[in-house]
């Protein structure tokens, strides 16, 4: 590889922009695709395909043989809430190396002493989360149970098409949820994204416990086949 | 904490700018079950230095072992492991799988 295409390639990473590195592995010949190029590249068919899966894979085109190295953004976990089961949330998330970042406008639960190392933003989602650029490969977790705080953030999560939306409350109160959602613009499609009560079911009861079962949907909506998910 | 995928890019990059010679060496296909997915990376410098893997610690060994050459050589290499392999230090992957390893040298 050559220095600048790894320098490329560093930068793009760390814009969170998703590359494709094409290598011809007989000749040794390379070249760097940013997401953005792929519409126009003559492999886009198959450089789309991979990066929708998010899988690197080894093709044939041409009668050359080419891996394709996809390259996506670091996962991120955007917390609303500095809850108690957010204060577990975060390091776990951050042991499967997602980038965490927690919001909630309260300053008496979003303090250094109950996140030590996680990025805590004491400010109104509608503040905190449009600079954070927000993106597809974006978890996104709403656990303050308080409309005034939740309700905003997801429907910034909607705009920004988050790969996973989970918002904490039983079955009734998601229904109202539902309803303030759609009378603030969200459409029926939007709200039927939302994983409501949060978690996969496996019977959690303390917050360490929900933390965990919020993380293995997250890891299921990222790695499972599309249709085993729903 | 574990070594990322871009943790490893940008210590290749680091390395290479202190003028060190670096490898990457990277998974490009698995058959069976294999330890870590095409994509799966591992950089190595001249010093034998390694972060990242291509295997769960099986061959990585014989992987930074001809990470070196590369270095020396300039010449991309494939690496080809099984559970069958016979090695001068009998590396192979005892979960049954077989992976093929592209070594190329991080050229200034």
């Amino acid at each position: 590889m050559k220095l600048q295409t790894l320098a490329l390639l560093n930068a793009e990473r760390a814009a969170r922009r998703a590359v494709v590195v094409v290598t011809d592995v007989a000749s040794g010949e390379q070249r760097l695709v940013k997401a953005a190029e792929i519409a126009s590249d003559p492999l886009h068919a198959a450089l789309a395909k991979q990066l929708r899966m998010g899988k690197s894979a080894m093709i044939e085109a041409d009668g050359h043989r080419l891996f394709l190295n996809v390259h996506a953004p670091t996962a991120r976990l955007v917390i609303i809430g500095a809850v108690h089961i957010s204060q577990a949330l975060a390091p776990m998330a951050r042991a499967l190396d997602y980038d965490v970042t927690v919001i909630d406008p309260r300053t008496a639960f979003a303090s250094p002493e109950r996140f030590p190392d996680v990025p805590l933003i004491a400010e109104w989602p509608e503040v905190a989360l449009p600079p954070l650029n927000v993106d597809a490969y974006t978890a996104f977790v709403a656990v303050t149970h308080d409309p005034k705080i939740d309700d905003p953030a997801l429907l910034h999560a909607f705009e920004r098409a988050c790969f996973y939306i989970g918002a904490l409350g039983s079955r009734k109160t998601h229904a109202k949820r539902g309803e303030r959602l759609k009378a603030m613009g969200a459409s029926d499609a939007d709200i039927a994204r939302i994983r409501a009560p949060i978690g996969l079911n496996i019977g959690a009861v303390s917050p360490s416990e929900i933390a965990v079962s919020i993380m293995a949907e997250i890891t299921a909506t990222l790695r499972m086949p599309k249709d085993l998910t729903a | 904490m574990l070594n990322r995928d871009e943790d490893i890019l940008k210590a290749a990059a680091d390395w290479q700018a202190a003028g060190r010679g670096v490898a990457l060496a990277t998974v490009v296909e698995t058959w069976g079950s294999a330890p870590r997915p095409a994509g799966s990376s591992l950089v190595i410098n001249e010093d034998g230095t390694f972060l990242g893997s291509v295997s769960g610690g099986c061959v990585e060994g014989a992987v930074v072992t001809e990470a070196l050459d590369v270095i020396a050589s300039g010449t991309p290499k494939m690496l080809e492991f099984g559970v069958a392999d016979e090695t001068a230090w009998n590396v192979g992957l005892s979960c049954g799988g077989t992976i093929r390893v592209y070594v190329e040298k991080v050229m200034s």
